[in-house]
């Protein structure tokens, strides 16, 4: 069972893949939602075992490297932490199958498509599973390589090349941090084993290492390193910038990818290392500011974009950034509480804006929509649950994850904390504020598409509303986690996957908080709400009047802080510049020019000399023989005697 | 009276000889005139032949001389019939269009 529900999408990817030639669009869809939804059955039942029946379960599969001091299995580690991300991830990669049925209905290539999806989902499993480092590397390279391929999966679209290109640069960028991370864990501990090193952390928690020549404290710089590792691959500030373009994908592949699953794997990172995080508070407090900055950061750019994916993608942006600055203050349950309610809601997001989409024959500028509630009410319907639950609103699910991660991050009284803690509410009222003026632009007011679009507006299929149905109750009851995961059952659900240290433990102070702190994050959420009703509802020329007087801000915002044009100017352009005078200058002129080229040229210029001296003509050679003749003879007459 | 001696002879095959080197080299017409050419030095040698058999009183240079004009009625025959064939080919036999060895 344990083996089945990592290997079945790796099976249906395989059928699709190779065979979906010969069994078709209908055969390779059927085969890997078949796949998918045995393993999300099977993911359910192991979270059932594993986590609330507590029966932590390693399956050993074979050896991979054994060298040397160096032995790495391929192993499949079921604990509570695994447990979660396997079920979630089963789940949700379940429902965006079949939504892809439909979606991607009328699409050239459908049994290529189904198989990335799976493939992914394989690898994704592969990485969560993971029972060392390398392991966990592959699931991450895995990860990275299936986004490649879906995010430029409509490869006619230059965009979509671009997007894929600097999807897989920008990972690469966070990747060296990670491989460093891998190398210092292994120089320090002479394991990559997740039991050994996590065993061996407290007594190293001192010791230093060398870091570019200076001593450095062993546990902080090789943390730090993971977790650039885990910023590129969770689009965190600095190395954000891939997220958003990635959504030139086809929308399914945004809302399993690059919302729901992927992105997340660095948060789950982090609670999966946080027996090595605990003990340094240099690295924990790294993690506080990075994730608090980039939440408000992406929050503030959502509220100024027009593409109603991208809008999404600054939100997960933003939402990643709570989820680091929770596993930061310690509250790493709280982390792995909101990773689990965010990936049903903006899983449900993702889709109910492809049905947006979808409905509009391709046109995702929310400045040309408007007046949709009455055409397409389910997935209005769908859209608010998202939103609410998004937003934080009581009783959604994201109010419980949500309100539990600002109060752990008053709770732990440190200076990033408190930083983070008001960050974090700020970002609550954007949050709120941006999905409204989402949902106020999308489904409201006049119609501004064409007539012709909105004649053929139309309800989603059912293959396509039946997951956001199976989501969306997952974003309005998984705050029934509550208990089990920063509730009292806390200690006994995660046992010993997750460490906390007792002097840490911000969650037990956030049961302590005083009522108006729990309270705020909702308050602040309602807040947003009510603002983005009175200025795109009640009084619908403020925007205009606001990005008029804030000139210099609007720009800012729908600029996207500029970060694209310095990356531009400041790395790709020198880089381009560089690469392009190695390739015309040191390559071209100077290796080939004095090498093959060089010497084919000048034997090619002797040839042609010498062969300029058979014209052809008789009366030529005859001359020439002539002239041997005379020349014989003279020499024959004139030689010295003897 | 003037006494024509031998050379006298060796002068006229000298400037035959010489004729037919030229007509070589500065006939830029056709093929015909090549082959007139070396007939012209074949006959130059020829007259070289007899001159000094006569001069000598051996009469191995006038033999000589048979067999050269005998190959050389050969040779005048098979070159024209190349010719022929060559003409009914490529439909020139101009000199200047002879080049297919050109490098």
């Amino acid at each position: 069972m344990t083996v089945a529900a990592v290997f079945l999408p790796l099976l249906g990817a395989f059928i699709a893949g190779i065979f979906g030639r010969f069994i078709g669009d209908r055969g390779s869809q059927l085969v890997t939602c078949a796949a998918l939804s045995l393993a999300a059955v099977l993911g359910v039942i192991l979270f059932s075992v594993v986590a609330v029946h507590g029966h932590t379960v390693t399956v050993h599969l074979f050896t991979w490297i054994d060298t040397g001091d160096l032995q790495v299995d391929w192993a499949l580690r079921y604990d509570p932490l695994s447990a979660v991300m396997v079920a979630v991830v089963t789940v949700v990669s379940c429902m965006v199958h079949i939504y892809s049925v439909g979606y991607m209905a009328h699409d050239h290539s459908v049994p290529r498509f189904m198989a990335y999806l799976s493939l992914f989902t394989f690898f994704m499993l592969m990485l969560v599973t993971a029972d060392n480092f390398v392991q966990l590397f592959f699931g991450w390279e895995g990860v990275g390589l299936s986004s490649y391929l879906l995010i430029g999966f409509w490869y006619d679209r230059p965009s979509a090349n671009a997007a894929a290109i600097k999807a897989f640069i920008v990972n690469r960028i966070g990747d060296f941090g990670f491989i460093l991370g891998i190398f210092a864990v292994y120089e320090i501990f002479g394991s990559l084993q997740f039991d050994t090193v996590f065993a061996a952390a407290p007594d190293v928690a001192h010791n230093t290492i060398p870091f570019l020549s200076r001593e450095v404290d062993a546990l902080t710089v090789t943390c730090i390193l993971l977790f650039v590792g885990a910023m590129g691959k969770s689009a965190q500030l600095g190395l954000h910038t891939w997220l958003p373009d990635a959504m030139e994908g086809p929308t399914p592949v945004s809302a399993l990818i690059h919302a729901a699953t992927m992105v997340t794997a660095g948060v789950f990172m982090v609670a999966r290392l946080s027996p090595m995080f605990e003990y340094s508070t240099t690295a924990l407090a790294v993690v506080v500011v990075v994730g608090g900055t980039t939440a408000i950061f992406a929050a503030s750019i959502g509220m100024a974009q027009n593409d109603i994916k991208r809008v999404i993608a600054y939100s997960t942006c933003s939402q990643l950034g709570y989820m680091f600055f929770a596993a930061g203050v310690s509250a790493y349950g709280a982390a792995m509480f909101h990773l689990m309610t965010h990936a049903f809601f903006k899983a449900l997001l993702f889709l109910g804006a492809g049905s947006v989409i979808h409905a509009l024959s391709g046109e995702q500028d929310m400045r040309k929509m408007g007046g949709l509630a009455r055409l397409i009410p389910w997935t209005y319907a769908l859209m608010w649950v998202g939103s609410l639950s998004l937003a934080g609103i009581i009783p959604f699910a994201g109010y419980w994850s949500k309100d539990m991660i600002v109060e752990a991050a008053w709770a732990s009284g440190t200076g990033v904390g408190m930083y983070a803690f008001w960050l974090g509410l700020f970002s609550a009222f954007l949050t709120a504020f941006y999905s409204w003026r989402l949902i106020f632009l999308t489904f409201h007011g006049a119609p501004r598409a064409s007539a012709e679009t909105m004649r053929h507006v139309h309800e989603s299929p059912w293959v396509m509303i039946a997951p956001l149905l199976v989501l969306a109750a997952g974003a309005i009851f998984a705050g029934a986690g509550y208990h089990l995961f920063v509730g009292e059952g806390r200690e006994g659900f995660w046992r010993d996957a997750i460490l906390v240290l007792p002097e840490h433990d911000s969650i037990e102070g956030a049961h302590h908080a005083p009522f108006i702190i729990g309270i705020l994050p909702l308050i602040m959420g309602l807040a947003g709400i009510a603002v983005a009703w009175f200025s795109y509802i009640k009084r619908p020329e403020i925007p205009g009047i606001a990005a008029a007087r804030y000139r210099l801000v609007y720009l800012l915002l729908l600029h996207k802080y500029y970060f694209d044009e310095i990356y531009d100017a400041l790395l790709v352009r020198p880089a381009m510049a560089l690469g392009f005078g190695l390739w015309k200058k040191g390559d071209g002129a100077t290796i080939d020019g004095l090498g093959p080229d060089g010497v084919s040229a000048r034997t090619l210029d002797l040839s042609v000399l010498a062969s300029r001296l058979q014209t052809g003509y008789l009366y030529h050679y005859a001359f020439a023989m002539l002239i041997g003749v005379v020349v014989l003879v003279s020499w024959y007459l004139l030689r010295p005697a003897g | 009276m003037l006494e024509i001696g031998l050379a006298h002879y060796l002068t006229v095959a000298a400037i035959l000889f010489t004729l037919g080197i030229f007509g070589i080299f500065l006939n830029r017409k056709n093929v015909i005139i090549i082959l007139m050419s070396i007939e012209l030095m074949l006959l130059a040698v020829n007259l070289n032949f007899v001159a000094f058999s006569a001069f000598l009183h051996d009469l191995v240079g006038q033999i000589f001389a048979m067999f050269v004009l005998t190959v050389a009625a050969a040779e005048a025959a098979i070159g024209l019939a190349i010719l022929v064939v060559y003409f009914r080919n490529r439909g020139t036999i101009a000199v200047e269009d002879i080049h297919l060895m050109k490098g």
